[in-house]
């Protein structure tokens, strides 16, 4: 997506404001410009005016005019400030809630795609570089040319014979603004890269620090961060030492430009065709011609600058989500059966590296299945599946005896609750996140899920009970609460299908049991998934799936298993190991 | 350029001091900051004296020039030109000045800024685990990105040119006295106006843009943690919940923002306006000077520009206070960071390679034998006794909190010989990880006594303890890098042939042959290429090469399935074998061959014996192992 089409989306009801900036711009730049005009009039006409008729009206008409100048230029630069903020903010807002919406519809798949670090930077850094940028374009983009072209008519108008110093003076400018660009910019990026490596590496060493301590390689560390750290400083001097030249010459150019409109133009006094207001107004004119031309190459920088934000936030609003709710979707899901018919899974999509192959399963409503399998089986995929959090890249997945595409997806996900391997709680108190779940949950039933998930006990030690604040992540909780609270959380939900992935692999095994037990009681029409890394919390369920590389390789009971699959067999005595 | 406002309106707090300690720093380049100093004040009085000279070019040559031409007479420029030609060689002079001024600024702030990012970095490396603890990543990183920047912005620019500011302001008030002293009392008379009016903007934009942090605060806090969950968010259909709160979090970002940002851009228009009413003013005054006679053409066109390059500044000066707050408030938090007291390190007894002689003793040796011991230097009588190392590790009635106020560890007895693995269970929260982090000192003990193979480890220097200890942490923690140089980190001279072998002591070297580059595939991101139990296994890997002859394991398994679990214990086994070996696992099945199992509730020990004692206590271990058939 190009910079303009952002821009058009996201203006909305900014439009106006981001339209009238340029209009006061204007305004201001032509009040500016024709102050010097009457500063040359005043000296020129109204002060010999004065001196011949000794009556000083004219000064004072032509500084009166001046002064009203000031002010309406003032006036108009106040609208400015107040319009392209307004503006500026307004688009930045929109744009972030574009990006924010937009986001909220990704599916998985389009999460996987960028990392969770990446959208935020997209959502806070880079929305605030564009919207700078266009705070920017609307004061400067109209402005600079303007101040450019209205400055050069009157110098023209006042003596044209002078403007030829200009047309030595800007095509140098031009030219050496353009090559000291040219040259800047890649060595301004190998110095990002500099710099981007020496941050993730101070960041590992305060995720490592243990690591480093442990080992004592704090000397080694030193060592290779002041390396790192000498790269940065000498791409930053390579960069900058380019840069530096900028000021001197633009110094040098309006110094030897108004050197020579001192030399021409004292040439035209003496010869009678020119006055000395016309000279000092022509002085301030150059003036303003290089430094618009200075300030529209700043512009020029800020837009090449946040290109890479551009981008980076197309790339978000261009993505598309690859999982949406049917036309005329089913609302109803009749029961928690679940059937896999054929199912194959690959998560690009591509039949040849697939993560599931082939898998037929049939799970009755209501019951409890265990599911088995080593790193990397592919078990948090499969049920992945059910709630659509991912297609399937072939076969059918039937839940309540109807397609998964078939549901309107918050209508299924509202019927499949899942607690996920990686989960998180939000800032809040306790009950604001239990409430996640059901948010007209009254007080009973809130403790109702609490207590089946062990989670009660607990959440009441506390001083402030369900009411407890958990800070960001949930960082007041130990692991094993956390994960009682995202269990009791998913309770809430009343589903037809509860997904358990591996979800009490820091509760101790007595809390488990008991949690499977509540759950057993509490639930019995539900149908349950639970992924566990111990035999022992699968042992008891109606079915186990023993799962390996992707394939099914077995579907029984306990027993069953224990007699005829061999994986089984090596993982329960793998944990048996010892036991006389 | 758009004005730019101040970022964050944080305030030093003790801004003298902080000062006080940025200019000792910055007098390691004293000489070429007074060169600088030089360079300015050249540049600067070239501009104004330039300005100024318009008033001998209209006077002096042009006007009596103009007259002789009325009169007819034979014009000579010659003169003229020369004039010319030595304001034009000034002007050269400035520049040049100018040039050299940002040339050797923008060295001195790269190179302080280097120095200070490596004596940062130094400093933190060692500081206490204890630090880190307490602070976030985030907060740490920020010295290092944010208030280095603010720093840089200030030495780089807002310190020469508030330095030229102020040169600025104080020259061309020369000039103007020296042209006409009434009208220079005139812009004078408006001075305090001005001065007025930025102070009150500037505390208007001050506090604006304080709200606008805050609001942006509380925006990115949101961003963030909706988008870490986003999968939650959506397996619990709560985007619509989602959307609301930002679209109200984020309107409040604009009200802010555009608050904020009108008052920062407002300076401009006012400044500049202003800047011209005192050019017209003065205009007005001295053309009436001029019909008077109590003044020429040439002081007044002189004077108009004068007064801008004295009232410019006055608003430049005002920008440049807020970025060297910010800086100082940068600096001030850079310096906290550099003033944390290090880990402390009392200890005398050192590691040394040693040998046996004929008679059995220990003697020191430079060569690598592959034997070490212990040199202890005894301070009553001067004599020194060597002990073999061999990783005997003894806890006397250990007493530990994190803070005074809170006891972890009660009371804790225990004993470990070469050859034993010590196993500790419980919950989370129970001690265990506290006992490890004791052995190591990352945390010193309150009460009781921790030996080493005797010593009391607290006599032993830190470093050489930590060598002499491998450990296996719960997060693994890679660096960037390839697989090998991962692996290299426990041992830094290894051999790529030493590397292999630590590889396969951890049933690593199968799936690390099979990455894309085998050993040399590059991990990235704490390895975030690899699956949490790969990892794993290059971390054991890692501490496997270092041949340490106390191993620590840490959940070091806690994600690696039962049977990959089965096969590294083999190799482990071939490792462990005679080391002494602590192992915490929640899992019961990692620690059931240990020869000593502590189970630990609150910091108290309350069982211990090998698997088969403790299942005929029948205590709480009993209970945790046969929770797992409770249910069959």
């Amino acid at each position: 997506m190009k910079f303009t089409q952002i821009l058009k989306n996201c203006t909305g009801e900014y439009k106006k404001h981001l339209i009238l900036c340029p209009v006061a711009m204007i305004g201001e730049v032509a009040m500016e410009t024709t102050i010097p005009l009457m500063t040359a009039t005043l000296i020129d006409k109204a002060i010999p005016h004065s001196q011949e008729t000794g009556e000083i009206s004219q000064v004072l008409l032509y500084g009166g005019i001046m002064l009203a100048m000031a002010l309406i230029s003032m006036a108009f630069g106040f609208m400015g400030s107040y319009l392209s903020s307004k503006g500026a903010l307004g688009f930045g807002r929109n744009l972030r809630q574009a990006l924010f919406e937009k986001i909220q519809r990704f599916s998985f798949k389009n999460i996987d795609r960028f990392s969770t670090a990446s959208l935020v930077t997209r959502l806070t850094t880079d929305v605030n570089q564009v919207q700078s940028v266009v705070m920017m374009l609307v004061r400067m983009a109209v402005r600079s040319p303007i101040m450019f072209i209205m400055a050069l008519i009157w110098a023209l108008r006042l003596q044209p014979a002078l403007v030829t110093v200009l047309a030595v003076s800007v095509p140098l400018l031009a030219i050496a603004v353009v090559v000291i660009m040219r040259m800047a910019f890649p060595r301004f990026q190998v110095m990002m890269k500099k710099y981007d490596g020496l941050n993730s590496s101070i960041q590992e060493n305060l995720i490592g620090i243990r690591v480093v301590k442990a080992f004592v390689r704090a000397r080694h560390e030193k060592e290779k961060f002041a390396a790192s750290a000498d790269e940065v400083t000498a791409a930053q001097r390579a960069a900058e030492k380019v840069v530096l030249w900028n000021g001197p010459i633009m110094t040098i150019l309006m110094n030897c430009s108004v050197v020579a409109v001192l030399w021409l133009g004292g040439k035209m006094i003496v010869g009678g065709e020119m006055d000395f207001g016309t000279l000092t107004a022509f002085i301030t004119y150059i003036t303003q011609i290089l430094m618009s031309l200075m300030m529209f190459s700043f512009l020029f920088v800020g837009l090449v600058l946040s290109r890479a934000s551009i981008a980076r936030i197309s790339e978000v609003l261009e993505e598309q989500p690859d999982i949406v709710s049917p036309d005329g979707a089913q609302n109803d899901v009749r029961d928690g059966s679940i059937v896999f018919d054929h199912v194959n899974f690959s998560y690009q999509g591509n039949p040849d590296n697939l993560v599931l192959t082939d898998v037929n399963l049939s799970i009755r409503s209501g019951e409890t299945v265990g599911i088995i399998g080593g790193t990397g089986s592919a078990k948090t995929t499969l049920v992945s599946l059910i709630p659509r959090l991912y297609d399937v890249t072939s076969g059918r997945l039937l839940v309540g005896g109807k397609d998964v595409r078939e549901y309107d997806i918050h209508a299924l996900r509202d019927q499949v609750s899942m607690v996920l391997q990686k989960n998180v709680l939000f800032s809040g108190t306790i009950r604001d996140n239990l409430r996640w779940g059901d948010e007209n949950a009254t007080d009973e039933e809130i403790t109702a899920a609490c207590q089946a998930a062990a989670a009660d006990e607990f959440i009441r030690s506390f001083p402030d009970g369900y009411d407890t604040d958990l800070g960001q992540g949930g960082v007041n909780v130990s692991g094993g609460q956390k994960q009682r609270l995202c269990i009791a959380r998913a309770l809430l939900k009343k589903p037809k299908i509860m997904i358990l992935d591996d979800a009490t692999s820091a509760v101790d095994t007595a809390t488990d049991a008991r949690i499977r037990q509540a759950l057993r009681t509490q639930m019995p029409d539900t149908t349950k998934l639970i992924i566990a890394q111990r035999i022992a919390s699968v042992m008891d369920a109606d079915h186990i799936l023993v799962l390996d590389e992707g394939r099914i390789m077995d579907f029984g009971t306990h027993e069953e298993l224990m007699q005829r699959s061999e994986i089984y067999r090596e993982v329960y005595t793998s944990q048996q190991k010892g036991v006389a | 350029m758009p004005p730019r406002g101040p970022k964050a309106m944080a305030k030093p707090k003790n801004a003298k001091n902080t000062l006080r300690r940025l200019i000792r720093y910055l007098g390691r380049s004293k000489r070429q900051l007074i060169l600088v100093f030089c360079c300015i004040l050249i540049s600067t009085a070239a501009t104004t004296a330039g300005t100024f000279l318009l008033k001998p070019a209209v006077d002096g040559y042009l006007t009596p020039l103009v007259e002789q031409a009325s009169q007819n007479l034979k014009v000579d420029l010659t003169p003229y030109l020369s004039f010319l030609l030595l304001l034009l060689a000034m002007y050269l002079a400035g520049a040049a000045a100018q040039f050299l001024s940002n040339r050797i600024m923008m060295m001195v702030s790269t190179g302080t800024l280097n120095h200070l990012r490596k004596e940062m970095f130094d400093h933190m490396e060692d500081l206490p685990i204890r630090y880190f603890d307490q602070r976030t990543h985030g907060e740490i990183m920020s010295r290092y990105t944010n208030d280095t920047d603010t720093l840089r912005e200030f030495l780089s620019q807002a310190f020469p040119q508030a330095v030229s500011s102020a040169l600025s302001i104080l020259l061309s008030l020369a000039f103007m006295l020296n042209l006409n002293i009434w009208m220079t009392l005139l812009v004078l008379a408006l001075t305090p106006l001005m001065f007025k009016i930025t102070a009150t903007i500037g505390k208007k934009s001050g506090a604006s843009f304080a709200a606008q942090q805050k609001a942006v605060g509380a925006l990115n806090g949101y961003i963030e943690e909706t988008i870490e969950g986003q999968r939650v968010v959506q397996v619990f259909c709560h985007e619509e919940k989602s959307i609301d709160v930002f679209t109200g979090k984020n309107e409040d970002v604009r009200v802010a923002g555009t608050r904020a940002n009108t008052f920062a851009s407002m300076l401009w228009p006012i400044m500049g306006n202003l800047g011209h009413a005192i050019y017209v003013l003065v205009a007005l005054v001295g053309s009436i000077f001029i019909v008077n006679h109590s003044a020429t053409l040439g002081t007044l066109i002189a004077f108009l520009p004068l007064t801008g390059q004295f009232s410019r500044p006055i608003s430049n000066l005002s920008q440049q206070f807020s970025i060297i707050l910010q800086a100082l408030a940068g600096a001030e938090r850079i310096f906290e960071l550099m003033d944390e007291p290090v880990e402390e390190d009392q200890g005398y007894v050192k590691l040394v390679r040693c040998r046996k002689d004929e008679d059995g003793n220990i003697v020191e040796t430079p060569e690598r034998t592959g034997m070490w011991a212990w040199k202890h230097p005894h301070k009553a009588d001067g004599t020194v006794t060597y002990t073999e190392l061999r990783g005997d590790v003894v806890f006397e009635h250990v007493n530990f909190g994190y803070v005074p106020e809170k006891t972890v560890l009660h009371d804790v007895s225990l004993y470990a010989k070469p050859g034993q693995k010590i196993a500790f269970v419980g919950s989370t929260g129970a001690g265990k990880t506290t006992i490890t982090n004791l052995i190591n000192r990352f945390y010193d003990i309150q009460d009781g006594k921790i030996r080493y193979d005797g010593i009391n480890i607290e006599k032993i220097k830190k470093d050489d303890l930590r060598r002499s200890l491998g450990m296996v942490l719960q997060d693994t923690h890679l660096f960037t890098g390839t697989v090998r140089e991962n692996i290299r980190y426990g041992k830094l001279d290894a051999t790529d042939e030493e590397i292999r072998r630590a590889a396969k002591i951890a049933n690593a070297d199968f799936f690390i042959r099979h990455l894309p580059q085998g050993y040399d595939t590059m991990l990235t991101g704490d390895g975030a290429n690899l699956s949490q139990g790969q990892r794993q296994l290059i971390a054991i890997a890692r501490a496997a090469v270092a041949d340490p002859p106390v191993l620590i394991l840490d959940e070091a398994t806690s994600s690696i399935d039962t049977r990959t679990e089965a096969l590294i214990e083999k190799g482990m086994d071939g490792l462990m074998k005679g080391r002494t070996v602590f192992v915490i696992a929640h899992r019961l099945s990692t620690v059931r061959n240990s020869q000593a199992i502590m189970v630990l509730e609150n910091g108290v020990i309350i069982e211990r014996g090998n698997h088969e004692q403790l299942l005929e206590q029948k205590g709480k271990y009993y209970q945790l192992y046969t929770g797992m058939f409770e249910l069959s």
